[in-house]
């Protein structure tokens, strides 16, 4: 890249714009950090980092076993991805090993077989684009199951976002007031392993679970409403890919780690100048200057 | 003999058990609530009053035993929303961004369509309980910037919100300012009134006194149950406590 090219911040946004796979993964990637965004501030509330981490890293033998049988890739990750927390759920009940301990067992051994399984099955996988993500190689087919997926999951969480909220904050009430808490659980853990396979396209399967995390984090040192912290959990996701991706296309960078780097940087910020939650906390600063 | 009319109970639970994987928490427990009922439940941390509550809002399994509320299943009971729970401050995430306006509102969701879509009469019934708990000046207010008493009310009108006829309060007075113990005690008078069956867990031995028609006192069963002024003695007291002297429990500070 001419270094005077994006000298001018019209250049700087509208030259990516001329490629086509820059186009596509623009418009992926915001799908995806949307679906990611919006999944986020209940599993930040609900306190399943770690059951993203799990299930995220537990998808890589699904995705594996999918590409080597020719089944699409979403299906194999989502039944391994469900398949971890069943057994979590499983070994959890019947030893006397502490839930942490089982999930980072549980994930870690999903993972390791996913590894084992790309070295053995010799085909045309593509580790590093597994691990790391390639927003900028995806293909029609993948393009047209991220939609599909993306679509339901957005839908799914749509429909019942108050009941899934209610969950999260006291799952005690919903179930004596004859909300299915049982359901809920598990439409909660289903959208998780779904958008662990949109997300893994962007990012990869090593730092999908930031894209679950990360911008619920942000959002919720934001604001002390809920439906305020979907909408700047799923904006911040959303210009955080925008802005790993342009990065990387100018300055030649893995775009997977870009995205997320961006998001740490939006969550920093947020942690320092956020009004009343952050370090700095602007807000009384700026009643005392009053 | 007569028999007994189960319609008459509020509350029937009979010869209950609870156990989390084979670890017994309750067994052979027995209560019977009327209408208009002020029931405490008393016992030491880990006895079974969490338990015991939740078996009655049929949010853990009983093992053994048989439970009917207003003569019915728990799971019908939960479809008419006939019980409300009103958890202890510390069973709450007090951080999570939710108003005071949102928290009673969820006390109407049992009732609404799928897409929790509050119609006039939910808005009205939440305008009415967040009134009859005196915290109408804080309707947008998160409840992270709540003071302890004015959580417990927000709660409270949740349950009110939910139009229950039977409450089940957890620790109501633990952590509330006077004014709060002031506005529960009178709202327990009202709720008696309109016929609806409380039960209470309690540390305070004073509080039991107050407000309590009947006792139950537990330690994994039921160690004793009646009216207050019979069963709530020095030695049933001591016998729930583990030996403990009610000297102690009944010290300077409660």
């Amino acid at each position: 890249m001419e270094l005077c090219s994006f000298l001018t911040l019209d250049s700087f946004i509208t030259d990516p714009l001329t490629h086509d796979f820059m186009r596509k993964a623009l418009l992926m990637s915001s799908l995806v950090a949307s679906v990611c965004g919006f999944l986020s501030s209940y599993l930040t509330l609900k306190g399943w980092a770690l059951m993203g981490d799990a299930v995220s890293h537990s998808v890589m033998p699904g995705v594996v076993v999918a590409y080597a049988l020719g089944l699409p890739f979403s299906l194999g990750a989502f039944i391994f991805g469900v398949g971890s927390v069943a057994l979590i759920g499983f070994i959890k009940q019947k030893s006397r090993v502490k839930e942490d301990t089982v999930i980072g067992l549980v994930f870690t051994g999903f993972f390791a077989l996913g590894i084992v399984l790309v070295s053995k099955i010799k085909s045309n996988i593509d580790l590093h684009s597994i691990l790391f993500g390639s927003p900028l190689g995806i293909s029609l087919s993948d393009v047209k199951q991220t939609i599909f997926i993306s679509v339901l999951v957005v839908i799914l969480l749509s429909i019942f976002r108050k009941d899934l909220m209610l969950y999260c904050f006291d799952p005690r009430h919903a179930k004596t007031v004859g909300i299915n808490v049982f359901f809920l659980h598990y439409l909660l853990l289903t959208c998780l392993s779904l958008a662990a396979v949109v997300g893994l396209q962007s990012v990869g399967i090593i730092l999908v679970v930031a894209m679950l995390i990360t911008p619920g984090a942000t959002a919720y040192l934001l604001t002390d409403k809920f439906d305020n912290m979907t909408v700047i959990s799923i904006l911040s996701a959303i210009i955080s890919s925008l802005i790993g991706i342009y990065v990387s296309f100018w300055f030649d960078l893995e775009t997977g780690g870009s995205i997320v780097l961006a998001q740490t940087f939006i969550f920093l910020f947020a942690f320092l100048f956020a009004p009343r939650y952050g370090i700095f906390k602007l807000k009384k600063l700026f009643a005392a200057y009053k | 003999m007569e028999t007994i009319n189960y319609q008459n109970f509020r509350i029937d639970a009979e010869n209950i058990c609870v156990d989390y994987n084979g670890k017994v928490a309750l067994y052979d427990a027995n209560l019977r609530l009327k209408p208009g009922q002020i029931c405490g439940l008393v016992g030491m941390n880990g006895a079974g009053k969490t338990t015991f509550f939740n078996a009655l809002t049929g949010f853990v399994n009983i093992s053994k035993g048989k439970i009917r509320i207003n003569g019915e299943s728990v799971r019908s009971a939960q479809k008419d929303q006939t019980i409300a729970y009103v958890p202890q401050n510390e069973g709450i995430d007090s951080q999570f961004p939710i108003s005071v306006w949102d928290v009673v509102m969820m006390g109407r969701y049992g009732s609404m369509n799928i897409f929790r879509c509050p119609r006039e009469s939910d808005v009205q019934a939440v305008k009415d309980a967040i009134e009859r708990v005196d915290l109408t000046d804080h309707l947008s207010t998160p409840i992270g910037n709540l003071s302890g008493g004015q959580r417990k009310r927000t709660f409270l009108a949740r349950a009110i919100a939910q139009r229950a006829s039977i409450l089940l309060l957890d620790e109501p007075f633990s952590g509330v300012d006077i004014r709060t113990e002031k506005l529960i005690s009178e709202l327990f008078i009202q709720f008696k009134n309109e016929g609806k069956t409380i039960l209470l867990s309690t540390h305070d031995m004073i509080h039991v006194r107050e407000f309590c028609d009947l006792v139950l006192l537990i330690n994994k069963t039921v160690v004793a149950y009646g009216e207050t002024s019979e069963v709530f003695t020095p030695e049933n007291i001591t016998t729930t406590f583990g030996g403990i002297s009610p000297d102690f429990l009944f010290g300077p500070e409660s």
